[in-house]
């Protein structure tokens, strides 16, 4: 399903690793058990607030700080379907496209996004729509070579099909891609 | 092209080069050569778990693997013994040269390079955010997740996108009690968290020259918190010394190129700093960001000094806190906890006495473990509380509860901190007890 559709929890800029899932906790690697205490430092009632579907809007620097994959895990298992934010910290945009958690990057629907809005991402296309303000935007798209990193549902069965089918390359990304012109600010690493 | 009529950075120099490239340029996505990846307790258990559903037998070479536990050792509970089985079997089964035991490791940044392992020129992935630090030695390297890491164990690869430079400029000799810790929390004041966001942090100036090497780690290793991919130091004189007294300790001699940005490199941005007119600068809660000046918090009380992290926890660091901490006690209101960050340091600072002097002050003293920088455990912070410490972070709930408060400032401060109570500048402590 390419289209996502939930309840918006607003939050501000610079949300951090340590505050989606502080350290204490770190601990596991189990997903389930991190989703009982996402963003809890932030405020203690969102692990229990937060439903199936629920979208996350955040203002700049999304993921900022520790490198823990632990974050944008917790957020995936506690049911959230998408982040949309200003913009992402680079290793927690990373991190999202190898864990398989939607991320969308589309200031303009930031901008005018409140709690509780709805809101609609179509992850295909790119469109961005919040169903509330009747407001609808692009985000920011992926170049091809992350796409196809997303399509494959992540990193490790990108890496697994091209790694150990007979005719996979040796590695998982095409061999350069020069930047032309406005390419230049698509890929956030 | 006239496009291409102009030199590279330095950055640009190495990744061209660990991707067989002629020239790269920033947004340009490569595939590049690591030359040594690295995992912690924290990080590793993922990434070991994601390199087993990709499916290939074997890492791409046990030579340039380092797994380094650091931040739950020893374990802190049966989980984190648990996460510490899981990367020591792995270790064993794929035979990694580098894997290092609690009592024989410490905190992978500072470690890694003293081990000889770095060295100009390098790509260096780590999974751990604070792995810009090794870019002190002239080499790129950056922080990545668990399952990027995974990647790079399978391929010894990974793709990258050439980042942009923000160049900073410092020009002046530090004053006494200004080192590496106050430069880069004044650039961050002046850039905020995200002004580097996926750029390279490159330091330059005439400043550098009077910076050792401990400074410089210090610079580079908080790239990340102005929201840097990488953070890098040019290599000079005292860079190469360093690297071939490190490699000649551990039998690791190996060729390698100081590489350096050319003059007619393009910058995204130019930042000056007046090194000469710096105060040591403290950054108040909650974001790296509110750095000011340490007189303009002067007086603040805090319940606890953490002088320890990858961030300020070699000799040089230990030195200036024992310097201050010599004959005297930390105040009875406070709790001082000092952490040399590997068991080399921790030994060499026993041999030198300052462990001694640690102890006498009234000091909590462990080795070779993050401790209370992540709040994981070794002094986490209760509802209320406020902590002054040399780490990189003091964002809501990093040291322990979301109601506790932390500035971060450099060891000499933490020092005279610890003995009056309340953050004090090092240069006030003569007057003061």
């Amino acid at each position: 399903m390419s289209t996502l559709r939930g309840k918006v929890h607003r939050l501000g800029a610079n949300v951090d690793t340590d505050v989606i899932i502080p350290a204490r906790y770190l601990n596991t690697t189990d997903p389930a058990e991190l989703a009982k205490h996402c963003l809890e430092d932030l405020d203690p009632t969102f692990p229990l607030r937060v439903g199936p579907g629920d979208i996350i809007v955040a203002d700049e620097n999304f993921g900022s700080g520790s490198s823990r994959e632990h974050a944008p895990v917790a957020i995936r298992a506690c049911g959230v379907g998408c982040v949309v934010a200003s913009t992402f910290a680079r290793i927690f945009f990373r991190n999202s496209i190898n864990v398989g958690l939607p991320i969308v990057e589309c200031r303009e629907i930031v901008d005018v996004t409140q709690e509780g809005d709805e809101i609609e991402v179509d992850l295909a296309t790119g469109t961005v729509r919040n169903l509330t303000k009747d407001v609808t935007a692009s985000a920011v798209p992926f170049p091809d070579f992350m796409r196809h990193i997303i399509e494959a549902g992540g990193l490790v069965p990108y890496l697994h099909e091209k790694l150990t089918s007979p005719n996979g390359s040796t590695n998982g990304a095409p061999d350069v891609v020069r930047a032309e012109g406005g390419e230049v600010d698509l890929l956030h690493d | 092209m006239s496009d291409d009529q102009y030199g590279s950075t330095i950055t640009e120099k190495i990744l061209a080069r660990a991707s067989g490239r002629e020239r790269v340029r920033p947004g340009d996505l490569i595939m590049a050569k690591v030359s040594l990846a690295m995992a912690n307790d924290i990080t590793a258990p993922m990434a070991i778990d994601a390199f087993r559903k990709i499916g290939v037998p074997k890492v791409w070479d046990r030579d340039r693997i380092a797994l380094v536990p650091s931040h739950f050792v020893p374990a802190k509970d049966i989980a984190s013994a648990s996460l510490g089985m899981r990367m020591r079997g792995f270790a064993r089964e794929q035979e990694i040269t580098h894997f290092y035991e609690v009592g024989r490791a410490g905190i992978e940044h500072i470690l890694l390079p003293e081990d000889g392992l770095v060295a100009p020129g390098d790509v260096i992935i780590g999974a751990d955010s604070h792995s810009c630090t090794y870019g002190a030695l002239g080499c790129f390297s950056t922080g990545v997740g668990s399952t990027d890491l995974a990647g790079v164990l399978a391929t010894g690869e990974i793709w990258l996108r050439v980042p942009e430079t923000l160049r900073i400029v410092y020009s002046g000799e530090p004053g006494k009690w200004v080192v590496g810790k106050d430069m880069i929390l004044k650039v961050i004041s002046e850039i905020g968290d995200d002004g580097a966001l996926y750029m390279a942090m490159e330091h330059s100036g005439d400043t550098i020259a009077h910076l050792s090497m401990e400074s410089r780690l210090t610079l580079t290793n908080m790239a990340i918190e102005g929201g840097a991919k990488s953070g890098i130091v040019p290599p000079d004189d005292l860079t190469v010394a360093y690297v071939k007294h490190r490699q000649e300790i551990h039998g690791r001699e190996r060729p390698f190129d100081t590489l350096v940005s050319d003059p007619d490199a393009r910058f995204a941005r130019t930042l000056e700093i007046d090194v000469a007119a710096l105060e040591p600068m403290v950054a108040q809660p909650s974001l790296p960001s509110r750095a000011v000046p340490v007189s303009e918090v002067e007086g603040q009380e805090v319940d606890q000094v953490f002088i320890g992290s990858c961030t300020n926890a070699r000799m040089e660091d230990l030195r200036t806190a024992a310097a201050l901490l010599e004959g005297r006690k930390a105040h009875p209101s406070i709790r001082l906890i000092v952490i040399p960050a590997t068991q080399d340091l921790y030994q060499q600072a026993l041999h030198e006495g300052l462990i001694q002097i640690f102890a006498d002050a009234g000091a909590s003293v462990a080795a070779g473990v993050c401790g209370p920088c992540l709040g994981g455990y070794m002094g986490v912070l209760g509802p209320g509380e406020r902590c002054l410490s040399t780490s990189n972070r003091n964002y809501r709930g990093r040291m322990g509860h979301r109601d506790a408060d932390v500035w971060l400032a450099n060891p000499a401060v933490a020092a005279a901190t610890a003995i009056t109570g309340r953050i004090t500048h090092p240069e006030n402590i003569g007057a003061l007890v």
